[in-house]
């Protein structure tokens, strides 16, 4: 009889999974929005850069204030497309920016390229390992996350951040998160 | 009318095959030869029916008939020739008619040639073969009827996502089709053994060249996909962990477990029920790689289809298909019993292994790749895996497997001993460790599993020529003999060989295009220099101008080697007139040392810079060429003689004397 329940187990086994497929077909696949919307950052505790400063970047940092947290990296060329766009933010002073350095092979790249086009960050964190961008689920860079003042994230961008979808969605959640949180 | 004719012979095509799959089923489970005998001539019509459905699609799209939705989403009269037939499967609908058309070209395949398989097997094979079409039929007919007209007809189609305009990808969905599609063959082997009640050596001697054709399809498709990839996204990389390459890859792991398994059942009469387990895997995870791409369930670069009702229609599809062969498996697999005993130091203990760690990356690929769609359902909401989860993963579990293939085969059958087989393979070990150290050395500040890859492609690689040596007694007998015996080997241990070595020289271009990729981003002037690993970029300026059904932007560099002109690289990016898309086409000069890749980014100040990305990709090339010997390995292994011969009563004292 033990040989019997041997050959059930592929059956039980994809009858689970179908059942979970089942179900999210009902969910609309177009959306693919961070699990960790709605949930607390990850923890994590970042090094600084080589060369910028020695604060490095950890998820205590993240309470306080309303914040955005960009993953970028000196190889990413869209994030290099991005970049103006964020020092364009830092100088309206619209929302405090913090840079996750992710997947630096040379340590020394990360604050060459701030060097050479401009820091738009407060923090920086440096990530070589891909420690936080797992955390974050990350799945490519650029991706920006918007995280309250509680330190929940609230929205995730995959891609670029510019100024239409700066307009359209983060800056109106912004002030309304900044609404709430005022006393 | 073209287009009608095409329906009917589709809707007339689903018809034989419900007869094919009710009526030799029936007959050989009452012994009645005349619905036994149905079979062929069912799945011949059949495979004539879909072709002219087939050809129909194909005559609509030459033609650039615009009252054919089909046509009016996917094609456009500007499209060069070869891009309105490939057009024809570069869709959701007349992908799906390939589909069916490979698998009823399979099914009257057996129907011609299987003249010495048993006739109740070979009509159960058949009418199995024909459930699956029912299913594909209903669903095309009912969901995604390919030849649906519209009224009134617009003046031009859409084009073609230019992404697809491509050679490689022209010929990449084709390849990857006859892979998934192959195993269905296996498949059908398996649910007609387990209805038999029966595995035998002549069971897996007919399942073992369907999967390995198949196979062989799959790999070259892959190899497709990854090629196109690396030339066409221009990111320099070559895979994505995505999961509509996922969806290929599992059945690739499943189905190189498979071709191990059946081996096995073929000569020593054990690993029975596995292996009809793992055909049904292996066609399952098949039957899902084309349900992911097409339901849209998980999002990709390459999902084009993305409606729910089709993905209901699918899931229903699938619970029937693998849930009915499971529960199937459940009831009658206790049944298969094994005769042959074996150690675990053997040969059948060495491909047990591989199947162990082939089904656990499967598995574990599966995993990644359904993850963000469990977690949905959990209400976890969408998230996606990305490449570090699988590197992470499959690197490690891939590690230990290398290494035993080499020493695998040196095992005897039933019981061997590790010992001498590692003796034998002193050299290569040496050889491996001292690669791997220079490696190491030359490149300190490059990550350490680069060297370790190196390392393991060297080892596996001579570990196979080693084994070919001892096979043909090198060096133990006189030389002439020794050449003789070489050209008496059976062609399954030559693809063996070349099999293995194959996955080395893939494993060696991988390390290198993996390890040591040298990048550099920026922006250049004309005139502007740019060392890359010794090679020195110049950038002479961009233009613009137009192509057949695009306007497009070419950076052109000259590539200088110590003063030297190597090459001239144009590198472009296309903006498609239709659908306002752009692409880039990577610049790419091939050398076997290593590719020197260019890529146009986007303009940048007006001073004609432009931001550029240059690469150096050390070995890459040996990726493909390793595809490509591994394919070639099959293929010589499909022209073994006892697949020619194919007498299954000979299956047991030709297994004493190949010993392979």
């Amino acid at each position: 009889m033990n040989r019997r329940v041997f050959f059930l187990i592929p059956l039980a086994v994809f009858l689970v999974l179908a059942s979970y497929f089942a179900v999210g077909l009902t969910k609309d696949p177009k959306r693919l929005p961070s699990m960790l919307e709605g949930k607390p950052v990850p923890d994590f505790e970042l090094k600084p850069i080589k060369g910028r400063d020695n604060k490095g970047f950890a998820s205590t940092d993240l309470k306080g204030s309303v914040a955005l947290v960009n993953i970028f990296g000196s190889w990413c060329v869209a994030c290099r497309a991005e970049h103006p766009f964020l020092m364009d933010l830092k100088e309206s002073g619209a929302v405090t920016i913090h840079g996750i350095d992710w997947r630096e092979e040379d340590p020394d790249a990360g604050a060459a390229w701030l060097k050479k086009h401009g820091d738009p960050y407060a923090l920086v964190g440096d990530d070589p390992k891909s420690r936080a961008a797992i955390a974050f689920g990350v799945t490519g860079a650029p991706e920006t996350f918007l995280v309250d003042a509680k330190g929940v994230i609230r929205h995730k961008i995959v891609g670029p951040l510019n100024k239409k979808i700066w307009e359209n969605t983060v800056k109106p959640m912004i002030e309304r998160l900044r609404k709430i949180g005022a006393p | 009318m073209t287009a009608e004719l095409g329906h009917f012979a589709l809707i007339l095509a689903l018809f034989i095959s419900v007869v094919q799959s009710a009526v030799p089923l029936v007959g050989a489970q009452l012994r009645y030869g005349p619905w036994i005998a149905l079979a062929q001539p069912t799945a011949i019509i059949q495979f004539l029916l879909v072709t002219l459905a087939f050809g129909c699609l194909t005559h609509v799209y030459l033609i650039s008939d615009f009252t054919v939705v089909n046509v009016v989403n996917n094609s456009h009269t500007d499209k060069p020739l070869i891009y309105k037939i490939s057009g024809v499967w570069g869709n959701h609908e007349g992908s799906l008619l390939l589909w069916v058309l490979i698998l009823s070209l399979f099914g009257a395949a057996v129907a011609v040639f299987g003249g010495n398989l048993p006739p109740t097997l070979k009509a159960r094979v058949l009418a199995v073969q024909a459930m699956v079409a029912v299913g594909f039929y209903l669903f095309m007919l009912l969901t995604s009827n390919p030849f649906e007209r519209i009224f009134p007809p617009p003046l031009n189609g859409q084009g073609l996502n230019p992404l697809l305009q491509d050679p490689g990808l022209a010929f990449h969905p084709p390849m990857l089709y006859l892979g998934y599609v192959g195993f269905s063959m296996a498949f059908s082997f398996a649910i007609a053994a387990l209805i038999e009640g029966r595995v035998d050596a002549t069971w897996a001697r007919w399942v073992r060249p369907w999967t390995l054709a198949a196979w062989c399809f799959l790999t070259a498709g892959i190899a497709l996909g990854s090629w196109w990839a690396y030339y066409e996204l221009g990111w320099g990389g070559w895979w994505f962990w995505d999961p509509v390459e996922n969806a290929s890859f599992m059945p690739w792991l499943a189905g190189t477990a498979l071709l191990h398994s059946a081996t096995v059942a073929e000569k020593r009469d054990s690993l029975k029920g596995w292996t009809v387990l793992l055909a049904i895997i292996t066609f399952s995870l098949s039957l899902l790689g084309t349900f992911l791409v097409r339901s849209g369930v998980l999002t990709s670069v390459h999902a084009f289809a993305t409606d729910p009702t089709r993905g209901v229609f699918i899931l229903v599809l699938l619970i029937i298909v693998i849930g009915g062969s499971l529960a199937l498996y459940a009831w009658r697999g206790p049944q298969l019993t094994s005769t042959g005993l074996f150690q675990p130091v053997s040969r059948e203990g060495a491909l047990l292994f591989n199947n162990l760690v082939m089904t656990t990356a499967a598995a574990a690929v599966l995993l990644g790749t359904l993850y963000p769609l469990l977690l949905d359902a959990l209400g976890g909401g969408k998230v996606s895996v990305g490449a570090p989860f699988f590197n992470a993963v499959f690197i490690p579990m891939m590690i230990p497997m290398i290494v035993a293939m080499a020493i695998g085969p040196f095992l005897h059958w039933k019981r061997s001993d590790v010992i001498p087989a590692l003796l034998r393979l002193r050299l290569a070990f040496g050889a491996a460790l001292l690669t791997g150290l220079l490696a190491f050395m030359a490149h300190q500040d490059a990550p350490v599993l680069g060297a370790i890859a190196l390392a393991l492609g060297v080892w596996l690689a001579l570990g196979a020529v080693t084994e070919l040596a001892s096979r043909i007694r090198l060096f133990q007998i006189p030389l002439g003999d020794a050449l003789r015996r070489v050209t008496r080997l059976p062609r399954a241990s030559w693809g063996m060989t070349l099999g293995h070595v194959g996955l080395a020289v893939s494993i060696i271009g991988m390390a290198g295009a993996g390890a040591w990729t040298v990048e550099s981003i920026q922006a250049m002037k004309p005139g502007d220099r740019v060392m890359v690993s010794g090679y020195e970029f110049t950038f002479d300026g961009a233009k613009a101008g137009n192509g057949p059904n695009y306007s497009v932007v070419a950076g052109k560099f000259t590539v200088r080697r110590n003063g030297e002109h190597v090459t001239n690289l144009a590198a472009e990016k296309r903006i498609y007139a239709v659908s306002k898309q752009p692409t880039t086409e990577a610049a790419i000069h091939t050398t076997l040392a290593g590719d020197l890749y260019a890529v146009l980014g986007d303009p940048e100040g007006a001073n004609g810079a432009y931001v550029t990305r240059l690469y150096f990709n050390p070995l890459v090339i040996w990726m493909w060429i390793g595809t490509l010997i591994m394919v070639f390995g099959g293929a010589i292994s499909l022209t073994d003689r006892r697949h020619r011969v194919g007498a299954p009563k000979r299956s047991r004292a030709d297994a004493a004397v190949q010993g392979a």
